[in-house]
């Protein structure tokens, strides 16, 4: 430790070119810590999944719709516990300024199936009696809640081009009854949920009795591959043919569609990466080069060539760590102000393992930048180090 | 005098050029620092680009889209035949010798395996009638031929058959129950429609159980002026609620978050890795002036000004950013120009796929980008060295 | 061989042969020197006949190519680099021409730099320091910067970071050789004290007002010895 100072005050020898490498090392961890939370918003759906459920939609696509009456079908199937379904809404609503309209993830669920299989939505015990118990309740996440401004007894509108009441009217009246929070922290809570049954009586059109898809609570996470394939197999045939698969795997198929976004994440950053080193280690190396008189007088005086390479590896593991765990802090820091693009991207939180990734990062920086002039300086030969400096 | 003071200059630089090589190490880093950059930069803002092109260039202002009042996309819209007919005998709507040029269309999704991956992804299926050639104006068939009328048989855009497999001449695909053969490849010049697959709205409506709907109906317009008309006529109309807007306003709107989602990021990394190379580049001209202390300070003594000191230093920090901006924009070029790929786009919730594009604009933004880089990395440390007591710096070590 | 004893550097046939590309520069050639314990000598010679090498051989901070150097009881050329560094720390201090102290840090943890390879806590570490300070005259100017003293100062500096961990030598290469007459005159003072303090002193300078507070001047030129000066 009686060394820390030695490597301290080298480092304040250049405060400019410590300060500035310092801020190159910060702002490679910043964007580092910002990707890793935009790879996770992206990416991240699976984690959020729970392997016990299935989704069973229309095989051709989401968009088709399927009877309600398969749910029965399905719960009949071995190995299921559970069947809830929901349906698309696509509700609107104004933005807080008015100017114009944004969609709500909504949809019409049947309340007490429905938050048994997704128990990380978290309502209070007398909130979902008062869901029960309003035919025109709806609950909403804790983001939408807090985007909108809706509170507990708001009376509100949404507008749905899908849907028409039976009378033709394509607003939809609804009291807020409930806010509900998330079990986890990668939990959506964009979401808005109200009562099926008063969806299905005031709805007109084709779609009578139609709804989206199914999620499906099974017993044995085990057998979520093999029950799908029963489900597949039960309306195999039927006008209504239908994909069954677990919740992982179809996020997982979601983020595909995504295409590279994951690939060119890695690229930007180990190009970034790659920047940075360079620079960083090419200043590294020229300070230590710079103070070759120096740590030749080290030597002369009785430093070991261990020492002096601990050193001048202490040096550069001090900025590196220093600046990247700041520019870690501050990524996480912006990670907690929420998403600034909610409605798109949900999810928006740092995982502790980018963290620690991110820590490993730097000490490996620091170790790779100071490696090459620590060397340097363990060979230094001291009649010439001296020389130098006439 | 001028002629001094350039001789001057000159002089100056002749020292600075002859002791790049004694440097060359930290000046070759700062230049490659700069090329990553500028390579970074240019090929994320090529995908910015490429999307924007793609989603842009298949709008002609004469066409104009008609979707149910309310409705964002094409998907959640509905429109009955006796709307679609209202709609096509809209004043403003242009006419061909069978009558109105409007086509009543169809949007489903189905899901398809792409070549990458193997894994499905989905593509837009859309019925469209006769007319939608001639009301689009920019489909070309690339191969075989267009679909027959009354007959399951698709044709593929361009895009759409380079990303997924099964989509060559006479190959089949399965949807539901139904078996569609592949009859031709189209393309309208790189837009939004070579993405797709079409097919006979007439087919594709028992097909998926529809019924006599659509989901929207195209129009050509007489002129592009005429949409003011039309649009009046559209909205006008008691038995309607519809509301109409032209092609390219409607594809902007589709593609507006992804778009801005890829340039807020693009700008994002941009400025980022910017502000990186900025304190990389004024790192090394510090070290640059610090390791030519003593010869400045004596070519200061010796009665030379501190002008061509401060030109010296910047000439030589633009000279390096420079070269670094031209090779990271050319291996940008090289590396990303044309490169094709596809994403979903959230609005449409299915493929788009599009080009890289590195633009010559592009190109000359990111090189100006360097050049700035350098001017800024050479600015304080010229000032610094200019601004040097010489007596101590003679001493220098 | 009582001789031996009293002996504290013995430098037996010691050759020395730099390589600059392919030509060789035999700077030193066969040098026989003993130095006796408690004995201040001064060696001079004319610019570039290899003072510096020796001294530095002496050091242990270069290796001759040939012949031995004997500290003590220590063959230097037997030592290993630790060995060597660690026999560095415990019995020699170097005092520079150009003092090379470290800029960023103040007088007393200059000074402190050698004792932070002994076991000495902090607060004897500091307490070294400041005697080794109060000997060379400048225990007013423990926190200074090196830059805001004069050279004479910064120099005695110098030599209180070679005299603070007590070693039997002392290696000094023209410690006057950047200061004025009087400012020279002090270091050359306080150098003698030592010597009377019994400590070993081997300086290298070109000034003959310098080397007439030696005990004794030995000459160095062509690689060779000799006790005249070059007539
Ligand atoms: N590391 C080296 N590589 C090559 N030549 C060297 C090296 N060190 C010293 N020399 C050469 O050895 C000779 C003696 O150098 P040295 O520094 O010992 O001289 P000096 O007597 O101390 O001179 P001065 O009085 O100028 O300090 C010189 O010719 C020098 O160029
Ligand atoms: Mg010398």
């Amino acid at each position: 430790m009686k060394f820390l100072s030695l490597i301290w005050s080298s480092m304040k020898r250049k405060k400019l070119r410590s300060v500035l490498t310092l801020l190159s090392i910060f702002v490679a961890f910043l964007l580092f810590g910002i990707l890793c939370i935009l790879k996770e918003s992206l990416t991240g759906g699976v984690s959020a999944t729970d392997a016990a459920r299935l989704v069973v939609r229309h095989k051709v696509s989401f968009i088709q719709m399927l009877p309600q009456g398969y749910a029965n079908r399905i719960k009949t199937i071995h190995g299921v516990s559970l069947v809830a379904h929901q349906t698309w809404f696509n509700g609107m609503t104004k933005t807080m300024d008015n100017a114009s309209d944004v969609v709500v993830p909504s949809f019409p669920v049947d309340p007490e199936i429905f938050m048994k299989i997704y128990p990380e939505l978290v309502l209070p015990a007398s909130q979902m009696e008062a869901w029960m118990s309003t035919r025109t309740g709806a609950v909403v996440g804790k983001t939408a809640a807090d985007k909108y401004k809706w509170r507990i007894g708001d009376h509100i509108q949404l507008t749905s081009p899908i849907w028409q009441t039976e009378a033709g009217a394509n607003s939809w009246e609804f009291n807020i009854v409930g806010i509900y929070t998330g079990a986890k922290k990668n939990t959506d809570l964009s979401g808005f949920l109200f009562r099926y049954d008063y969806f299905e009586e005031m709805r007109g059109g084709l779609d009578k009795s139609m709804v989206g898809w199914f999620g499906v609570r099974v017993d044995d996470p085990q057998q979520a591959d093999a029950i799908s394939k029963r489900i597949d197999d039960e309306f195999a045939n039927s006008p209504w043919e239908v994909k069954a698969e677990p919740e992982g795997a179809m996020v997982q198929g979601f983020i595909q569609q995504f295409g590279d976004i994951a690939s060119i994440i890695r690229a930007v950053l180990s190009m970034v990466f790659f920047t940075i080193l360079l620079i960083s280690g090419n200043t590294m190396s020229q300070a230590v080069r710079e103070r070759f008189a120096e740590l030749g007088v080290l030597k002369a005086i009785g430093f070991p060539n261990g020492l002096v390479l601990m050193l001048v590896l202490g040096e550069s593991c001090t900025v590196a760590l220093l600046g990247g765990l700041t520019g870690l802090a501050m990524a996480w820091v912006f990670s907690l102000g929420g998403s600034p693009v909610p409605n798109f991207l949900p999810v928006w939180y740092m995982k502790p393992q980018d963290i620690y990734l991110g820590m490993g990062f730097a000490l490996l920086l620091g170790l790779v930048t100071g490696a090459v002039p620590a060397i340097q300086a363990f060979r230094l030969r001291i009649a010439e180090a001296l020389r130098r400096d006439a | 005098m001028a002629s001094n003071w350039l001789s001057q200059l000159f002089t100056v630089a002749l020292f600075n050029l002859r002791s790049i090589p004694a440097r060359k190490g930290s000046a070759l880093t700062a230049a490659v620092g700069i090329a990553g950059v500028v390579a970074v930069l240019t090929g994320v803002l090529s995908i910015a680009e490429g999307f924007r092109k793609t989603m842009t260039s298949a709008g002609s202002p004469d066409v104009a889209i008609v979707l149910r009042a309310g409705a964002e996309n094409e998907m959640t819209s509905g429109l009955g035949r006796d709307e679609t007919r209202l709609i096509a005998d809209t004043p403003g709507v242009a006419r061909g010798a069978a009558g109105p040029l409007a086509s009543a269309e169809l949007f489903v999704i189905i899901s398809l395996p792409k070549r990458t991956t193997g894994t499905d992804a989905n593509v837009p299926l859309r019925g469209v009638e006769g007319t939608a050639f001639e009301v689009r104006g920019n489909i070309r068939m690339l191969e075989g031929r267009r679909f027959e009328s009354g007959k399951n048989e698709i044709i593929v855009g361009a895009g759409a058959r380079r990303e997924f497999a099964g989509l060559n001449i006479g190959q089949e695909i399965k949807v539901g129950r139904n078996v569609w053969t592949v009859v031709g490849v189209f393309t309208s010049g790189g837009g939004i429609s070579d993405s797709e697959i079409w097919t006979d709205a007439a087919v594709l409506q028992p097909a998926y159980n529809r019924g006599p709907t659509f989901q929207s109906v195209y129009v050509r317009l007489a002129s592009p002026e005429d949409f003011g008309i039309f649009k009046n006529g559209i909205s006008k109309n008691p038995e309607l609620k519809a509301t109409a807007r032209t092609l390219p306003d409607f594809y902007s709107s589709q593609s507006e978050m992804l778009s801005q989602f890829i340039t807020v990021f693009g700008v994002f990394i941009s400025v980022m890795m910017g502000l990186g190379a900025l304190f990389g580049a004024l790192n090394t001209m510090y070290s640059a002036v610090a390791s030519r202390t003593r010869e400045i300070a004596t070519l200061r003594a010796l009665g030379f000004p501190a002008a061509p000191v401060v030109v010296s230093v910047l000439a030589e920090s633009i000279v390096l950013s420079l070269a670094g901006g031209v090779v990271g924009a050319a291996a940008a070029y090289w590396a990303f120009n044309g490169y094709q790929t596809s994403t979903m786009n959230f609005q449409t919730f299915s493929q788009v796929s599009f080009n890289f594009a590195v633009t010559p604009l592009l190109l000359a933004a990111a090189i100006a980008m360097a050049a700035i880089l350098g001017l800024f990395g050479g600015l304080f440390p010229a000032l610094r060295a200019a601004r040097m007591p010489i007596a101590s710096a003679l001493r220098d070590s | 061989m009582s001789a031996e004893s009293s002996d504290l550097v013995r430098i037996e046939h010691v050759t020395k042969t730099f390589h600059r590309g392919s030509e060789e520069i035999h700077v030193l050639s066969g040098l026989d020197l003993t130095v006796a314990r408690g004995e201040f000598l001064a060696l001079m010679g004319p610019s570039g006949s290899g003072k510096s090498t020796l001294l530095n051989l002496i050091g242990g901070l270069d290796r001759a190519t040939s012949g031995s150097v004997i500290i003590e009881n220590d063959r230097l050329d037997e030592l290993d680099d630790r060995q060597l560094a660690a026999w560095r720390a415990r019995h020699v201090g170097f005092v520079f021409q150009f003092y090379n102290l470290m800029p960023v840090l103040t007088a007393q943890k200059n000074v402190e730099l050698p004792l932070l390879l002994t076991h000495l806590n902090r607060r004897e570490r500091r307490e070294h320091a400041e005697i080794a300070l109060n000997a060379v005259g400048l225990s007013h100017r423990l926190n200074h910067f090196p830059r805001t003293l004069s050279g004479g100062e910064q120099q005695r500096v110098g030599i209180a970071r070679a005299i603070v961990t007590d070693p039997t030598l002392l290696l000094c290469d023209e410690p006057t050789g950047d200061l004025d007459r009087k400012s020279g005159d002090e270091v050359l003072s306080l150098l003698q004290s030592l010597q009377e303090n019994g400590k070993t002193i081997i300086m290298v300078t070109h000034d003959p007002h310098a080397s007439a507070r030696a005990s004794r001047t030995v000459h160095l030129d062509k690689g060779q010895l000799s006790t005249t000066g070059p007539e």
